[in-house]
């Protein structure tokens, strides 16, 4: 035999070769490229969380990992995880498949963890020497607070009140949010060095700014006014405001002679709150509000608790006058617009008293202080897109600007407002990173998932619903947490399923490796878009190819 | 016994589910082969199949995961078709394991012969696979099987269905379904496409063997596909593996749509999965959402037809195929079974 024949098979005159001499990836007409798309919570959440970012964490059960993840936005969880009205889970897709993950519960889960083990927050390596000082210890005071202190600047937060946690701890009650919880959280912040001066009422900002050498002042006093409405009668005492009736109830003054019979006054959650609270003191509550229960402003799963535990619930009623017995009620009806408007047919409701929840107000008096600064025709103060005031220097946010008045907005508006004041130290601009597109449910493939009902909170039986202000939500277990969090889509970001890897034709996907994700091999990928489509997640688009 | 999709899976992830093709959140011996940055990649990139190739990816699958169960001493012979024709223009190969080519309806016969001479030189470690397309299989090299079957030869046959001659132009097969447009059965006249009640089921000619092993599968399963493959490699003697892979060339479907239409087919109940052992029918794989017929038509050209109100009777026809299948095969899951 000659040597060339033994180094060629058999009747073989070309060269042999494998077939990737041969560059399919030339027959491509569309690219598949990896996204990060904005998974839905993420872009409801008012606070700016990256809920699909801890979630993947806590799936693993690296749930110190998840909460720091968590915090890094939100330095509350574990009052958001019962506070927050969760617009996350309205906007969760697994709704469309069965029920929306049970975000809040998770969010519990991992703040409890955090408070009974004691994790501290991260805080800032380098001090920038910049001093801020922060006026309110409410949600969005701690908020600015806590981001300030992680982003290096020195912070002190003036509290005109007894305690912090602001409407934290005089608006929402025990049984909804623990205050034991609330120390823990606030607690956790000054230990990053944040001081806290409470009963310390600031009226003149400017002259506080000088004399303390503040760089810069975050403005977060809330909204504590009740608004009142004129009720004629013989016997005004009996009438009180929600806001300090729920203030008392905390302060631990002499609880208000509200008597047995207690007629609240308005729609809201406040108004809610305080039925609630009142039938937890043996009275029995009465709600009464001008339109219909569709359009009360209280969030349906509150007047269902207050419904389930015995609260009365008087639709499209006024109350016109005060007399010896209780109150002179007009019945209402609404008119093509919605509107409520007078029938002329009156009721009398046998009532103690009467707790006004209509609203609050700003406090304007602070405002005196800072020239060019003002209420606005809807009596809240005006920021800019940075959360600045017209006053150089002073920034203010929570419910005393223009927004939805929750927790959570609060707490949005303390990050923004401190990334805003840090930029504004440095002589920057902050500019947020652009949002990416929106994982729409129409981009997941949900063959993929499997079928799992969510996860329910443990609800505390009625009686001592009634009768004690004991948490009237459990949370979950380790167990039931973790399956909650694994029943997150992970919409729009990757999650290491291999489904791309696996179902390439073409052997065109590179795995990288745990937490490296894939990459794609252009060499050969022919565009046929198979991973885009079978991509459980929507983490992969298809892109024309430029020529 | 019955297998519904994920009963041999202990592990529920309720993100991932348990229909991806890994996880991260499980041990790699978990995941399926395709999961695996070891897994063989039988066929490599390369190869010259259409963009979204159902048969190319089933190939793989199933190579893959045999080479896995036979510690990778095995041998392939190849019938003619596109399969051979993508992989191997000659002098390139995209396979990546002892490969013989043979001829379009013989490949029966060479992995019988491989399996032989095996046994004369005492060599029971190695293992043989034989493959094809549906023309070369249950047409072409319908006797050549059949005597491969009824000696029981130590051979793993696997049939890449894709439902039609691909390779030579798409000409009808005896796995074309009814009424479905080829190049031989044009939509043309009262009848257009393939005639209504043509065709065989070739794994149940297998099951009249009554060899060890026959069981279908499809290429948007892969955890009951490895499962399968894995369970053929356990026996000795005749196995005979269908897989269902669809064509988008041949079928007018779109290629980033081959997964979905392999779905739909099964979820129809056009496609049956089951496994069957000594002629007895052991398993079927539940149907997990089920799907109107109308859903696994309407993304294929080759269907286009019979929604014309003229074809209504080849619609129901086809829908009638759907219900034999779910009752004759038991496809939809009890109430305690589905999830």
């Amino acid at each position: 035999m000659s040597n060339e024949s033994t180094t060629k098979p058999f009747a073989v005159t070309l060269e042999v070769g494998g077939s990737l001499l041969n560059k399919t990836g030339s027959w491509r007409s569309e690219r598949p490229v990896y996204v990060d798309r904005l998974p839905p919570c993420n872009n409801a959440c008012p606070a700016g969380e990256d809920i699909q970012g801890w979630l993947y964490r806590a799936e693993e059960g690296d749930y110190r990992g998840a909460w720091e993840s968590l915090i890094a936005h939100n330095p509350l969880p574990a009052i958001m995880g019962r506070a927050c009205y969760h617009p996350c889970q309205d906007a969760c897709n697994r709704a469309q498949l069965d029920q929306a993950v049970n975000i809040h519960a998770v969010e519990r889960f991992l703040g409890d963890l955090a408070l009974s083990e004691n994790w501290p927050a991260p805080v800032g390596a380098s001090t920038s020497g910049k001093r801020v000082l922060v006026i309110g210890a409410g949600p969005s005071g701690l908020s600015a607070a806590y981001h300030l202190a992680r982003l290096g600047h020195q912070v002190e937060i003036h509290e005109a009140g007894p305690l912090p946690g602001g409407m934290m701890r005089f608006g929402i009650p025990r049984y909804r949010l623990p205050r034991e919880v609330v120390d823990g959280e606030v607690q956790r912040i000054v230990d990053m060095g944040v001081k806290l001066e409470l009963g310390s009422r600031v009226d003149d900002i400017p002259a506080l700014l000088e004399s303390g050498g503040f760089d810069a002042c975050f403005v977060a006093i809330g909204a504590h006014v009740a608004k009142r409405v004129e009720i004629p009668g013989p016997d005004v005492a009996r009438i009180v405001d929600a806001v300090s009736f729920l203030h008392d109830m905390e302060t631990g003054d002499a609880p208000l002679q509200l008597g047995r019979r207690v007629v609240v006054y308005g729609g809201g959650n406040t108004a809610v709150d305080v039925a609630r609270t009142a039938k937890r003191l043996g009275a029995d509550p009465v709600i009464v509000y001008r339109r219909s229960r569709e359009q009360m402003p209280a969030h349906d799963f509150e007047i269902d608790e207050a419904l389930e535990e015995g609260v009365v619930v008087n639709w499209l009623r006024t109350i016109t006058a005060a007399d010896e017995q209780g109150f002179k009620i007009e019945k209402m009806t609404l008119d093509e617009n919605g509107w409520p408007q007078p029938t002329g047919e009156y009721e009398t409701i046998e009532a103690d008293s009467l707790v006004l929840a209509l609203g609050q107000n700003v406090d304007q008096g602070i405002l005196t202080s800072l020239p060019g600064v003002a209420l606005n025709r809807d009596g809240v103060v005006e920021v800019g897109g940075d959360m600045a005031t017209a006053y150089p220097g002073v920034f203010a946010g929570g419910d005393m600007v223009p927004a939805e008045r929750t927790v959570t907005v609060a707490v949005g508006h303390g990050k923004k407002a401190a990334r805003n004041i840090d930029a504004w130290l440095r002589g920057q601009t902050y500019s947020p990173p652009p949002k990416p597109e929106v994982a729409d449910y129409e981009m997941l493939n949900t063959w993929y998932y499997t079928d799992a009902a969510q996860k329910v909170q443990p609800v505390l039986d009625a009686a001592r619903r009634t009768a004690t202000f004991d948490e009237v939500h459990t949370g979950l277990d380790a167990g039931n947490a973790l399956f909650e969090a694994r029943r997150c889509l992970s919409c729009g970001n990757c999650f290491e399923c291999d489904n791309c890897y696996g179902i390439c034709p073409d052997n065109a996907i590179i795995k990288l490796g745990q937490g490296q994700r894939f990459e794609f091999k252009y060499d050969y990928c022919k565009g046929c878009g198979m991973c885009a489509a079978e991509c459980p997640c929507g983490a992969i688009l298809m892109t024309p190819e430029s020529t | 016994m019955t297998r519904t999709p994920d009963s041999e899976q202990r592990v529920k992830f309720y993100q991932t589910g348990t229909f991806t093709v890994g996880n991260r959140l499980l041990d790699d011996a978990q995941r399926t082969v395709q999961a695996s940055v070891e897994r063989a990649n039988s066929i490599d990139s390369g190869h010259r199949a259409c963009q979204g190739c159902g048969e190319a990816l089933g190939a793989r699958y199933v190579v893959d995961a045999a080479l896995r169960a036979a510690g990778d001493k095995l041998i392939a012979a190849n019938a003619t078709g596109c399969l051979e024709v993508f992989t191997t223009p000659y002098p390139e190969s995209a396979w990546r394991l002892p490969w013989i080519h043979s001829l379009f309806g013989n490949a029966p016969a060479v992995g019988a012969g491989i399996a032989a001479a095996l046994r004369a030189r005492g060599r029971e470690d190695v293992r043989v696979l034989a493959q094809g397309g549906d023309g070369g299989t249950t047409d072409i090299g319908m006797g050549c099987l059949s005597g491969m079957f009824e000696r029981n030869d130590d051979v793993l046959y696997v049939c890449y269905n894709n439902q039609a001659y691909m390779n030579t132009g798409v000409q009808r097969s005896s796995q074309t379904p009814p009424a479905a447009r080829t190049a031989t059965t044009t939509v043309a006249g009262s009848e257009p496409g393939n005639e209504l009640n043509s065709g065989k089921s070739v794994p149940l000619i297998a099951m009249a063997h009554g060899i060890p092993y026959v069981a279908t599968a499809s290429v948007h399963d892969l955890h009951d596909l490895e499962l399968k493959v894995v369970r053929a490699m356990e026996f000795r003697g005749a196995r005979y593996l269908e897989v269902f892979v669809p064509c988008p060339l041949g079928w007018g479907s779109r290629p980033a749509d081959t997964i979905r239409v392999a779905r739909l087919a099964t979820q129809s109940g056009m496609f049956p999965l089951f496994e069957a052992e000594y002629g007895e029918i052991t398993a079927s794989t539940k149907i997990r959402a089920r799907a109107p017929v109308e859903d696994y038509l309407e993304l294929q050209r080759r269907f286009a037809h019979v929604f014309k109100p003229e074809n209504a009777h080849q619609l129901e026809a086809l829908r009638q195929v759907a219900e034999r299948n779910i009752r004759r095969f038991d496809l939809l899951a009890d109430a305690e079974d589905s999830l």
